[in-house]
């Protein structure tokens, strides 16, 4: 039991490190954005194998909160690259060329 | 057929498994993150643990709970997920349209382009989608939709 539990524990921790190496170096906001959701997806899920594991289920309230809330940062962003995109400081600007 | 003590062990391999799944899951939208070329399709793979793994540690937690109460308490976590996650997706698919962030040659056919178009030859005031000028930031319309 306990060394699949470790088993899970090693895949999620590989996983978490090469989201990160995206975030950081991520070349677009958008790929940032997309990075640091699935962090918080993993999060999630961590919670609840942690749960799994100790054997209670007081985190189940956290669980609910970040289901909740986890699509306020993608939106506030998606909204701030957006409205970036569609009024353009410079006459000349050109698709893609100004949130990176 | 099976004792209470297999019963119990046997619902908690699954638990384990199930758990083992999940983070089989989070790690395919790893490796597809920094794999995928452009944002787009890295937003495709991001997408599988979201639903999917969520749905398996909730299935986990309540074999290994066993109780009715747990399990109307895990209720929400999936309906909160499932309503939020397509909506996220959307705004983020959306701002990566409008940014470009994608390779116009790995598309087999991109139906919005042709929508933006006729957007764009119409009396449609809003033009959103400027390349154009529209007023620049002086105009209200050109941010809000």
């Amino acid at each position: 039991m306990t060394v699949l539990w470790m088993i899970a524990g090693a895949i999620a921790m590989v996983a978490v490190l090469l989201v990160l190496v995206r975030l950081i170096t991520g070349p677009t906001l958008i790929d940032r954005l997309i990075a640091s959701d699935v962090l918080l997806t993993t999060l999630i899920l961590v919670v609840g194998a942690e749960m799994v594991i100790s054997g209670h289920t007081r985190s189940i309230p956290l669980m609910v909160v970040l289901a909740a809330t986890a699509i306020l940062a993608s939106v506030a962003v998606a909204r701030f690259v957006t409205r970036a995109t569609a009024s353009p400081a410079t006459p000349d600007a050109e698709e893609g060329s100004d949130v990176r | 057929m099976f004792g209470e003590e297999q019963w119990n062990s046997i619902l908690d391999i699954a638990a384990a498994s199930l758990l083992i799944v999940a983070a089989l899951l989070t790690l395919a939208a790893a490796i597809g993150l920094l794999r995928f070329p452009d944002p787009l399709s890295r937003l495709h793979a991001a997408t599988k643990p979201q639903i999917l793994g969520l749905l398996l540690v909730v299935v986990a937690i309540a074999l290994s709970a066993r109780s009715a109460t747990v399990l109307l308490l895990l209720i929400p976590v999936v309906v909160f997920q499932l309503l939020t996650a397509p909506i996220s997706a959307h705004m983020v698919g959306r701002a990566g349209y409008r940014n470009g962030d994608f390779e116009p040659s790995t598309l087999l056919v991109d139906e919005l382009a042709a929508d933006v178009d006729a957007a764009r030859g119409s009396e449609l005031p809003g033009g959103s989608w400027d390349d154009e000028a529209d007023g620049g930031s002086s105009n209200p319309r050109g941010a809000g939709s």
